[in-house]
């Protein structure tokens, strides 16, 4: 992790290694410089035209005007004071916070007892069972549930009607989008944090869980003293994941509003609204300005993970 | 998957011992929490694959929980298929090709680059792994519409170009197989192929290629995977319906469904049977891989989770 790089072989035997491949006459290492920067040479034009140009040409339209013509911060600001601006923000951020939470508490209290289950199989089924739902991601997962949720077709009829919900119109109400957005998206993502989760449980050496167990600790101080500490780094980086990725929010809402008979609106999120900039009135400059901003805030989120982290190699 | 199978406090009771009625609510609200979950988790997926054999009014005023028939299913079959001439046919068509094409690229692009990465010394490697590690962890939304401003420059919105190379550009593939190689292949082993006489091309090929066929596999299920259901990127850049991918395709069947758009009459070629019919036909591929997989999976993304 911080040590540096370190190979392990068949046996499972580990030894540190000092540095790559041997370096042998400056020859030969110019020649390696040289293949080296061959067999990365497809991957770095994907990245420039694909992960950095799209950046740098963002921000010069988010810093320019229509007709041209440097706009300062003025994109920004008009964007941020449009009318749409702060509900879509308010919107994308109530739904944030009930997503983290649900997170927080379910996925890691479902990876506990998960990994205390004494069957193997049982254990194998249930982490499957879980991440199945993954499969349906994107507009797929949506569509399936404007059926779950729609209580003529329900198979949950009964607790959609149990909840006050009589109608489709009334279950999607603006108000309860924030939680069927949730739904959805732990539906959808949940499993594979499961397993991410469960495998860091798994890294835990048995000996600490059964020193917790000698010294009387019950399962649940067990998880909150020893474990949860332990695999604490990679609950951070799931919900840190999950805050960059649910500022993005744009299929949900933008089927929901298709559906909704006008109930939602289409400029629901944050990413919506930049859409509607770009396709509807034609300003890319202020779309960029919004894509901008969130940009910002994935960066943020990605070096903090980075810097403070110590999950990835980097060396 | 049994009740027994739970236990909330192992091999803390003792044989004689009778037991501790606190262990066994525990014990109970463990199965209880995971059912509850399962039950989340699948019933949607049940519900939908019972759905496709029914008719609109079966799915309505039926129960929930029972198969229809699989002279529904046919009907609903070759209703979907007709739509819009066949328009599900086109919009299948090029999923599998937009994510294929992807894929291979993909594949080509990222393997070389990871090996690179892991094994070799060249100038900016460092600043390239960590500007990837921060693309990876960038959601790729993101993304989408700065890309799509630059795509529209250049003029190429609605060709396949316009998704295939914005799909092809997977740094998380990349970082994946940097790490294969730097913890799976030893230094030793590609340092003794050059003293052998091999290149670094030939050591590349001969011995480290024919070792990374589980990352290879990793890479490009889940290049495969986050393709197929991409729907924001191909909603942008294609907007002609010959050139949707399946994902766009079905917000189209969603707006000409009657249920959920009044405006449509109810006559429509399209009811929710056939609505939920497409739905899964969208999914099936990546649902058939998963299932396929999923031993797979499950042990790959652990791995995942184990390098830190």
């Amino acid at each position: 992790m911080t040590t540096g790089p370190v190979i392990s072989d068949a046996a499972g035997r580990v030894a540190p290694v000092t540095r790559p491949a041997a370096r042998p006459g400056s020859r030969q290492r110019g020649r390696v410089l040289v293949t080296g920067h061959l067999f990365v040479s497809g991957y770095v034009v994907l990245l420039a035209l694909f992960g950095v140009i799209p950046v740098i040409y963002s921000l010069y339209l988010a810093l320019t005007r229509p007709a041209g013509g440097f706009a300062g911060l003025g994109n920004f600001i008009q964007t941020a004071e449009d009318y749409r601006f702060v509900p879509a923000a308010e919107h994308v951020a109530a739904f944030l916070i009930l997503w983290l939470v649900s997170l927080t508490v379910f996925v890691v209290l479902l990876a506990l007892v998960v990994h205390r289950l004494a069957s193997r199989r049982g254990r194998t089924f249930i982490r499957f069972a879980y991440y199945i739902p993954g499969a349906l991601a994107g507009a797929s997962s949506v569509l399936l549930w404007l059926f779950v949720l729609n209580p003529s077709v329900s198979p949950v009829s009964i607790l959609i009607r149990a909840f006050g919900g009589t109608q489709f119109t009334s279950v999607i109400a603006p108000g309860h989008l924030p939680m069927v957005f949730t739904i959805i998206a732990f539906w959808t993502g949940a499993g594979g944090w499961i397993l991410i989760l469960y495998g860091a449980l798994n890294t835990i050496p048995a000996d600490l869980l059964e020193a917790a167990r000698v010294d009387g600790a019950g399962p649940l101080s067990t998880a909150w003293h020893v474990q949860l500490p332990l695999i604490g780094k990679w609950i951070t980086y799931m919900l840190i994941l999950s805050l960059a990725a649910g500022t993005q929010l744009f299929v949900e809402p933008q089927l929901v509003s298709q559906a909704s008979f006008g109930v939602v609106s289409n400029y629901y999120s944050l990413n919506q609204l930049a859409y509607q900039y770009a396709f509807t009135q034609n300003n890319f400059n202020g779309a960029a300005a919004i894509s901008i901003d969130l940009l910002i805030v994935a960066l943020v989120c990605a070096g903090i993970l980075i810097s403070r982290g110590r999950l990835f190699r980097t060396d | 998957m049994s009740v027994a199978s739970v236990h909330a406090a192992r091999g803390r009771a003792g044989p004689g011992r009778r037991p501790d009625p606190r262990r066994l609510s525990g014990r109970t609200l463990t199965f209880l929490l995971l059912a509850l979950f399962l039950l989340f988790f699948l019933i949607p997926i049940i519900w939908l694959l019972l759905a496709v054999t029914k008719t609109q009014a079966g799915l309505v005023s039926g129960r929930p929980f029972s198969f229809g028939s699989l002279a529904a299913l046919r009907r609903n079959w070759d209703q979907v298929l007709a739509f819009q001439g066949g328009a599900v046919k086109t919009w299948m068509k090029n999923s599998v090709e937009y994510s294929l094409m992807a894929l291979v690229i993909t594949l080509v692009v990222s393997i070389p680059a990871g090996y690179a990465l892991a094994k070799m010394e060249f100038r900016g490697r460092r600043v390239l792994l960590i500007t990837t590690l921060v693309v990876m962890l960038m959601p790729t939304a993101a993304l989408v519409l700065p890309t799509f401003l630059e795509i529209n420059y250049a003029h190429l919105v609605n060709t396949p170009l316009s998704v295939v190379l914005p799909y092809s550009f997977f740094p998380f593939g990349v970082y994946l197989t940097y790490i294969y190689f730097s913890t799976a292949v030893p230094n030793d082993l590609i340092a003794a192929a050059k003293i052998d006489g091999c290149g670094e091309l030939s050591a590349f090929f001969r011995i480290a290629l024919p070792l990374a066929t589980p990352v290879v596999a990793l890479v490009g299920f889940f290049s495969f995977v986050g393709n197929w259901n991409n729907f924001f990127l191909p909603y942008v850049m294609l907007p002609g319906s010959s050139q949707y991918p399946m994902q766009v395709g079905l917000t189209q069947m969603l707006s000409d469904t009657p249920t959920f758009n009044p405006v449509v009459g109810a006559s429509a070629e399209i009811q929710l049977p056939q609505l939920a019919l497409a739905t899964l036909i969208s999914v099936a591929p990546v649902l058939i891989i998963f299932l396929v997989a999923q031993r797979f999976l499950v042990s790959g993304l652990t791995a995942g989770a184990t390098k830190g």
